[in-house]
This record gives structure tokens, C-alpha cells and sequence, in this order.
């Protein structure tokens, strides 16, 4: 790594390339984003006739209070708040039961179910799009966020999984161990010492469960229909057809939609790319 | 370290008698893993692998939820169908296009990002966190974001590409048959750019630095360096990644379902799309799970290819 930087530090021409792809990332990452956010708080009269305007000459929060307090928005807001925590509750939960016996056990028909847990993130989810919507409408289930919680658990588990057991591979065994040895159980030496350390992993696990719930649109497009019982994204859509003229709302809720996520990425950045760094250096 | 773990269980039971120890090593293979592992097994059966069986017996029956008395066993009818739909051609050729130009402008952004964050220079973690922010953002939103920006009311691309001449006028793109698919690919790319930079970042950060000295020692250029041994030392880890990335990008209905719902005339419509259409729009459960077996069988016949080729080619 440091031989990298010196080596730039050489080449004049590759310093300045270096700052040109800098900018030109940021540039392509962010800049869809400020437009959401320029257009929300851009005055409704303004919006057509500074189209292409980089900055608004004028700045309201209007369109945020009309989204907020004239519109379904918070009940979809709180639906997908249930859907997503409770998947990633759930999902973290049985994730770390499964990631600590990869990582700390032999056991037979292990390579099996690994081997299965790969194939279920290969094959399109759409496969089972129709079986599913067919045995949840059987279950009488259609509109109901427990049958989200259930289907969206059993899809974000095998990564979770392997997401899991990259962290608890990086606690020292030896550590248990000495607990097993000084006189506790197995379950003992996880809860004193194991759990603590794990704390970072299951942030991440809950934090990439969570993103990921928060915006899963083809299932609940399709077990959800009622009204109140639809999650974010599917609401929005139905928002944005409902709403198709006014812009500077659609935006707003956009930018709505993209707090809770961000912000638990912000928090979790670190400890994913930690976790899926060493997790790829292995595999 | 697990076989010492046994070990050292085991020895601790044979103090207080045989058979003692056979149980523990009996409750270590075969009971105490799956106390641990049973609520996975259990949901993936009962959520993923379960209905996957029933959708590939439903390719063989006829479902349609509008046609409740037509429902029965119709053998490869189904099959025969789609041999003969040129919608289901079309979809394919399509998909084939997405999921090629996506990988490809993912890749090559994602390297030269991988590339970047390998190095040090002032602002690094701000600068990852930022340029990583896309890949939080829920797909539906981007897709409506690149939506938004596509069109030329409210957002600006239509108007930057009639400027540097692309367009003979600032129009949508997305109503347009010939473009309309350079939208979602746009999203795309955007969305998945963060993901390749990790793993290949992780990649790079495993190559020894002493090579890189000694390349530079014996007078090497960076091109060359690169050339002869970042891009060999990565291989292994491309083909795994472009692999994976392939089959899930192929299987990503999300931003094409929002951003032209496989329009317009078809021509953005990829295999995924078709089959949620066939499923929720014509209500047609038994043809959409023939479309998703065909989409199953392409996908594992790539990377069944796929796989022998760097067997063949990766000996080392």
C-alpha cells in the first residue's frame, strides 16, 4: 500500500489523475442525490422554470410538511419501520446461531448446507414468486406484515449468515475455551464472552438486514394491496402514480424514504466493508 | 483449531469413563450444531427451498388464477409455449444485454475505485463513505431517482446530451426503443459500483507490497505493474465476483420494473420482468414459473461453463 502512494507521489501526471477520478466519483455518486434533495426544496413555482438551474434561487420545506402531515406517508413509513426491524431482529438472531456453528464446529453434512446456502443466492427469487404468493394467500396471510417478516427472514438469512460467521472467525477460540476450561457451559463462555465481542458483527448484520427490507419492493408489491398495510416502497409507487404532477412532493418523499437507510449506513459502513473484506480475502 | 477443540472435549470426558466420551463426541458432529443451526434450516426449507420445488411442478400445470377450472397437469405444454414465444426470445436477448453492459461498466468503474482506496491520500474514509452512500439507497428509489433525472421536465441528462449533440432534442430516453435500456443500466451501474470496489479492494489489500517494490527496483512502469501483477494476482477473485454478479444482476427485476416496466414496445422487458408480469399482471402462474425454470436452467448452465473454464485455466 505504501509503495502505491509513493510511487503517485512520482508520477505528476498520475497524482493529477488521481484527483480527477476522485472528483469524478463523488461527482457520479452523489449527484443524483442532490438533485432528489434540490428539487424537494425547490419552490413549486420554480420547479419547471429552473429545471436545469444547478441551485434553486429560492429554498422552501414545504413539500417535506405536505408529505409528512397531508398524505399516507407515515403509515407506510411505520410499516416498512415494523417490517424491516422485525426482519432484522429476526434474521440477526437466527444468523448468529447459524454463523457460530460454521465457525466453531465439524459437524456432518456441513459442505451440504453450505452448499445449499449458496445455491438459494443463486437461483432468481422469482422462481418462487408464485408458489409463495399461492401459500400465503392459502394461509389467508395476503396483507399481513407478519408474512413479509417470515419471507424477507428466510431471504436475507444465508448472507447474513456468511456475514456472521466471517466475524465470529475472527474472535480467537481460545478464548471460550479458557471460559469452557475455568467451569462454563458452552452457551456461558457465548454469553459472557463471546457476545460482547461480537457486538460490531451483529450491528453490521442488523444494519445490511435492515437496508435491505427497507427496500424490497417485488414481494410486497405482490402480498400487499391494501392501503394500510403497504410498506415504503410500495406505497411510493403508488404515491408517485397518485401524484404525478407534483414533483417537488414525489422528491420529498424521496428524500424521506432515504433517511432511515442512510443513516444506519453511515453508522454500519465501517464494520460492512471490515466484514466483507476479510470474508472475500477468505473465500 | 476445531479438531484440538474435540480433542481437548474429549480428553476432559474419557477421565470420567468410555462411553462418556463417545456421547460428547456424539452431541459435538451430530446434536450441538444444530441446536445452533435449526431455525436456518428450517426457515430456508420451509420459505425458499419447499415453494421452489412447487414452482418448478407448477411449470408443468396449467394455473391461472383468472381461469380457475383450466387448472391441471398439461406435461411440457408449458415448455412448448415458450420455445415459440418470441416475447420470451426477445426478454432473452435483452437480458443478455442488461446483464452484460452492467457488469461491464461495473467492473471498470468498481477497479478504478478499488484502485483508488488502495492508495492514501487526505479525506480517505470521508471519500468511501460518500462514494459508497449509492448502494444504500433502496432500489426503488434509485430507480425512481434516475427516473427523475432522465426526464427532461425536471431533470437535467436529456438536456446535457442534446448539448454535446447525442440527441437531436432533450426527450426521455426511456420512452425511446432504441435507448429506453441504457436507463436502467445507468441506475445499475450507479447502484453496484460500491459492491465491486469492496471486493476487489479486498483483493488488492491481499497482494504483498514487496512485489510492487521489487517491480519498481527493476525499473518497471506503473502500466506494467499493473499488467503483471495486479491483474493476474486478481483473477482468481474476478471470475468468482463476475460470476456471482452476472447471475444476480440477470435476476434483478427491481430497476427495470420501476423505471420502464419492460417498455416501451418490450424492448427493456428481461426475463425477470416477463416473469413478474406473466405472474401478477395476466395472473399466469403456471407459464411465469416455465419462464423462471428456462432463466434457472441459463443461469446454472453459465456457471457450470463458467466454472470448468477456471479450472481449466487456474491451475495453480
Amino acid at each position: 500500500m505504501g509503495s502505491v502512494a509513493r510511487s503517485n507521489s512520482r508520477h505528476p501526471a498520475l497524482a493529477f489523475g488521481k484527483y480527477a477520478a476522485i472528483a469524478f466519483y463523488l461527482g457520479f455518486a452523489l449527484f443524483p442525490l442532490y438533485w432528489l434533495m434540490k428539487i424537494a426544496i425547490t419552490p413549486d413555482a420554480l420547479i419547471f422554470s429552473e429545471g436545469t438551474r444547478m441551485l434553486p434561487s429560492a429554498v422552501t420545506f414545504e413539500n417535506f410538511a405536505t408529505v409528512l402531515f397531508e398524505t399516507e406517508f407515515l403509515a407506510y413509513f411505520r410499516n416498512s419501520l415494523t417490517v424491516s426491524l422485525g426482519t432484522a431482529f429476526f434474521t440477526t438472531l437466527i444468523a448468529a446461531g447459524a454463523g457460530y456453528a460454521f465457525s466453531r464446529f465439524v459437524f456432518a453434512g456441513k459442505r451440504i448446507i453450505i452448499a445449499v446456502m449458496l445455491i438459494t443466492q443463486m437461483f432468481p427469487l422469482l422462481m418462487i414468486i408464485a408458489p409463495i404468493y399461492k401459500i400465503v394467500a392459502d394461509l389467508g396471510l395476503l396483507n399481513s406484515l407478519t408474512s413479509l417478516i417470515v419471507v424477507y427472514t428466510a431471504f436475507n438469512i444465508p448472507f447474513a449468515t456468511f456475514l456472521m460467521q466471517s466475524f465470529f472467525d475472527g474472535i480467537p477460540k481460545d478464548l471460550e475455551e479458557a471460559a469452557m476450561m475455568d467451569g462454563c457451559s458452552r452457551f456461558q463462555a457465548l454469553r459472557t464472552v463471546v457476545f460482547p465481542l461480537t457486538l460490531p458483527g451483529l450491528g453490521a448484520t442488523l444494519g445490511f438486514v435492515f437496508t435491505a427490507a427497507w427496500s424490497e419492493l417485488l414481494f410486497a408489491l405482490m402480498l400487499i394491496s391494501k392501503n394500510d398495510a403497504m410498506t415504503f416502497p410500495v406505497g411510493l409507487l403508488t404515491f408517485v402514480s397518485k401524484f404525478s404532477v407534483d414533483w417537488g412532493q414525489m422528491m420529498a418523499a424521496g428524500v424521506l424514504a432515504l433517511v432511515p437507510s442512510c443513516l444506519f449506513f453511515i453508522f454500519i459502513q465501517r464494520y460492512l466493508v471490515q466484514g466483507l473484506t476479510s470474508g472475500a480475502v477468505k473465500g | 483449531m476445531a479438531g484440538k477443540a474435540v480433542i481437548a472435549r474429549a480428553k476432559t470426558t474419557v477421565v470420567s469413563g468410555g462411553t462418556g466420551a463417545r456421547r460428547s463426541l456424539y452431541w459435538q458432529y451430530m446434536v450441538e450444531p444444530f441446536l445452533y443451526l435449526s431455525p436456518m434450516i428450517l426457515l430456508i426449507g420451509s420459505v425458499m427451498l419447499m415453494p421452489l420445488i412447487v414452482g418448478i411442478s407448477y411449470s408443468f400445470q396449467s394455473i391461472e388464477l383468472l381461469n380457475p377450472f383450466a387448472t391441471g397437469w398439461v406435461g411440457f405444454e408449458n415448455y412448448e409455449k415458450l420455445w415459440s414465444d418470441r416475447k420470451f426470445w426477445i426478454a432473452l436477448e435483452n437480458t443478455v444485454f442488461w446483464t452484460f453492459w452492467s457488469i461491464f461498466f461495473q467492473f471498470l468503474l468498481g477497479l478504478g475505485l478499488a484502485m483508488l482506496l488502495n492508495t492514501q491520500f487526505f479525506g480517505k474514509k470521508l471519500f468511501q463513505a460518500l462514494v459508497f452512500l449509492p448502494w444504500a439507497v433502496p432500489t426503488f428509489l434509485s430507480a425512481l431517482t434516475w427516473a427523475w433525472l432522465f426526464n427532461p421536465v425536471i431533470g437535467p441528462i436529456p438536456h446535457w446530451l442534446a448539448a454535446l449533440g447525442v440527441l437531436s432534442e432533450p426527450y426521455n430516453i426511456l420512452g425511446d426503443p432504441d435507448l429506453a435500456i441504457w436507463g436502467p443500466i445507468t441506475a445499475n451501474i450507479w447502484f453496484g459500483v460500491p459492491f465491486f470496489a469492496i471486493t476487489l479492494l479486498a483483493a488488492l489489500q491481499s497482494i504483498p507490497g514487496e512485489l510492487y517494490e521489487a517491480a519498481e527496483i527493476d525499473g518497471a512502469t506503473p502500466w506494467q505493474s499493473f499488467t503483471k501483477i495486479t491483474l493476474p494476482f486478481l483473477a482468481p477473485m474476478i471470475a468468482i465476483t463476475v460470476m456471482l454478479r452476472t447471475i444476480w444482476i440477470a435476476n434483478f427485476a427491481d430497476l427495470i420494473f420501476v423505471m420502464t416496466g419492460g417498455g416501451p414496445a418490450n424492448s427493456t422487458q428481461i426475463l425477470s420482468t416477463y416473469i413478474f408480469t406473466t405472474a401478477f399482471r395476466k395472473l399466469d402462474f403456471g407459464y411465469a414459473s416455465t419462464i423462471a425454470v428456462a432463466l434457472l436452467i441459463i443461469l446454472l448452465a453459465y456457471a457450470v461453463i463458467l466454472l470448468w473454464m477456471r479450472k481449466r485455466l487456474v491451475k495453480i
